[in-house]
């Protein structure tokens, strides 16, 4: 990895531009297509169905919170499923059987993600890459093996008919507008909190990590604990979007937190590009309407799934979004790419 | 009725029995495991997939050729092991140069698209593939009933465990592919041709799941889920293992295969967590491993 980008990330003096890696042009552009991609999600639910629309806001935070431990900290996580479907369970529980109201029910489960994440993260970060990876993945089959045989998980059933009630206890989230902007909103909090937090010093410091560990570590940084944190946060980013999604469908199942999924936010994550902040956005709007497109046919996804995460591995590693930033269009624009 | 621990000996040594069996599963899959991550470091996720390739070669060379499960136990693993040196030449090795995690992502598509083919075509419920005759019945072995077929399993599969690790040891295609591990570039330097031994390193690796595979046909159903369920299991018998050594990864595949069959024994709620459990003691107490340089 190239020691320029190492020593830009590290240095807290820089000026703002200089820390997010982009020229002047490059913020406009940026602002641009912020306000353009706002109005689009205000008016889509004129035009698509509003649950896929729900659906796909809830997919794409779980892939940037994802991305925030991928791509800016550079630990590949296989258990992300843990803290999407954890945090379904839990707020699917306590919205039904304690009848808190969704804002409530989402909170606890970020909470109970954030837990999750701590006990895993704590493992994990024992080891590095691929052992980092295959700890995550056995440690979230457990979880697994756990909701299968939790009784307040109703195993294979699931918990059927969550309600997702009254928001502040009085704006009635049945109806299907008021839910979408809900989760609307849900979103752009989550992804404020992201974008502020790799633009945080503490985000910095997680850059370097990624860039150059041993570096960072005879910089006087506790590496450790900076990882920890930010597996921390990602976990609790992952447990917003599984809440949320659970008063979506109003069910929260097996499915959730199973190892496909984990699988899942990582092809979405490395289609839109890996360490873009809008990249992962993309690649779960793809990744969920090719699953939408396919539901109704024979044909099953897994197949495809497969193939182009082969595909993204050999011939697309940057993703769309890290396409666009190092094409001449992207450059023009003063984007910078890695990798 | 005689009792240990207040468990009847008979349920005691079946359980046991079939902790070994499981053992022999985790070791020849995490010693292919440990080999090819040894010389190409990359994570196969593929060898749950090929494992379960294996099976069902076996399984459609009887039903449409006719071909027994003593041919079958030679032919498959060559079959699968072609494939697999297929997938390493055109594609796997393209990714050598770049972060390990990407070979990982790799064959994690692969193994999606052969289980979804498989699934496509066979849909997801198990298909039986019966012993052959010589290994039906069992042998009283004063104790307990012990299934021929199953005892077969221990043996051939231990026999098959530290034929590899002789092979890697002792020979002198072992002895470069120890060296090849150690600095690849210097190797090539002496003439060795270092591509085509990584190619006949991981067709050798899945082979050995592919030949796991067929042993594992009679005893399990031959299913397109067989071998996900299975490498998730085995990731964490590598984690506790340390893939430094081989005898290691066979020694921790049948360790944790007793130790799962004995919780099974007192604490069933827990047998199907119990290795997961003891990956994470062992993280705690020793990060490294039980046989593991730090990597």
């Amino acid at each position: 990895m190239s020691h320029v980008v190492h020593s830009t990330t590290t240095t807290t003096t820089t000026t703002n531009t200089a820390r997010t890696g982009r020229s002047a042009t490059a913020s406009k552009a940026y602002a641009a297509f912020l306000g353009i991609g706002l109005v689009l999600l205000i008016v889509a639910p004129m035009f698509f169905y509003p649950i896929f629309l729900m659906k796909l806001l809830c997919f794409a935070l779980f892939a940037c919170a994802f991305n925030l431990l991928l791509g800016y900290t550079g630990l590949l996580s296989f258990g992300h499923a843990t803290f999407f479907g954890g945090a379904a369970y839990f707020t699917a529980h306590v919205t039904k059987e304690w009848g808190v109201t969704p804002e409530i029910g989402i909170l606890i489960g970020v909470a109970g993600a954030a837990m999750l994440g701590l006990v895993m993260g704590f493992f994990a970060i024992r080891r590095q890459g691929i052992y980092f990876a295959m700890i995550t993945l056995a440690l979230s089959q457990m979880f697994f093996f756990f909701c299968l045989q939790a009784s307040f998980t109703h195993g294979e059933d699931g918990i059927q008919s969550v309600p997702r009630g009254h928001l502040f206890g009085f704006i009635d989230l049945a109806d299907t507008t008021s839910m979408y902007y809900f989760v609307l909103a849900v979103f752009l909090i989550g992804m404020i909190v992201i974008w502020r937090f790799i633009n945080s010093p503490f985000g910095m410091i997680l850059k370097s990590i990624r860039e150059n560990e041993q570096r960072a570590i005879s910089l006087g940084y506790s590496v450790a604990r900076y990882k920890l944190g930010a597996f921390v946060m990602s976990a609790a980013l992952a447990g917003m979007a599984g809440g949320t999604k659970a008063l979506v469908f109003q069910f929260a199942t097996l499915t959730d937190v199973g190892w496909q999924m984990s699988g899942e936010v990582i092809l979405m994550t490395l289609l839109g590009g890996i360490g873009t902040l809008i990249g992962p956005i993309f690649g779960a709007g793809l990744v969920v309407t090719l699953q939408n497109y396919l539901a109704t046919s024979q044909f099953p996804v897994t197949i495809i799934t497969g193939v182009v995460f082969m595909v993204c591995v050999l011939l697309f590693r940057r993703g769309i979004i890290g396409e666009f930033y190092a094409s001449r269009l992207g450059r023009k624009l003063g984007f910078e790419h890695r990798r | 009725m005689t009792m240990i621990f207040g468990i009847p000996l008979q349920a005691f040594m079946g359980q046991l029995l079939i902790g070994l069996i499981n053992g022999s599963f985790y070791a020849l899959l995490s010693l292919g495991l440990a080999v090819i991550f040894g010389l190409l470091r990359v994570i196969n996720f593929a060898h749950g997939a090929q494992y379960m390739l294996g099976a069902f070669v076996a399984m459609l060379m009887l039903q449409y050729f006719g071909i027994n499960y003593w041919f079958a136990l030679i032919l498959a693993p060559i079959v699968v092991g072609l494939f697999g040196a297929v997938i390493e030449r055109l594609l796997l090795s393209r990714l050598y140069k770049l972060d390990h995690l990407y070979g990982l992502l790799f064959t994690f598509g692969l193994a999606l698209t052969i289980e979804g083919t498989f699934r496509y075509l066979y849909g997801s419920s198990g298909q039986p593939y019966a012993p052959p005759p010589a290994l039906t019945g069992a042998t009283n072995l004063g104790f307990m009933f012990l299934p021929n077929y199953r005892g077969w399993v221990v043996v051939v599969s231990l026999i098959a465990c530290i034929g590899t690790w002789l092979l890697i040891e002792k020979t002198k295609l072992g002895a470069y592919l120890r060296a090849a591990t150690e600095n690849p570039t210097l190797v090539q330097a002496f003439g060795v041709n270092v591509p085509m031994l990584l190619t006949l390193t991981y067709a050798l690796g899945a082979g050995l799941a592919a030949f796991a595979g067929v042993l594992a046909a009679p005893v399990y159903q031959v299913s397109p889920l067989m071998g996900s369920n299975i490498i998730i299991v085995v990731f964490a018998v590598v984690v506790v293992g340390g893939m430094g050594s081989i005898m290691g990864a066979i020694l921790t595949g049948y360790m944790l295969g007793i130790a799962e069959g004995l919780t099974k024994v007192f604490y069933p709620e827990a047998s199907n967590i119990v290795i997961f459990v003891i990956m994470a003691i062992v993280l705690l107490i020793r990060p490294a491993g039980l046989f593991g340089r730090d990597a």
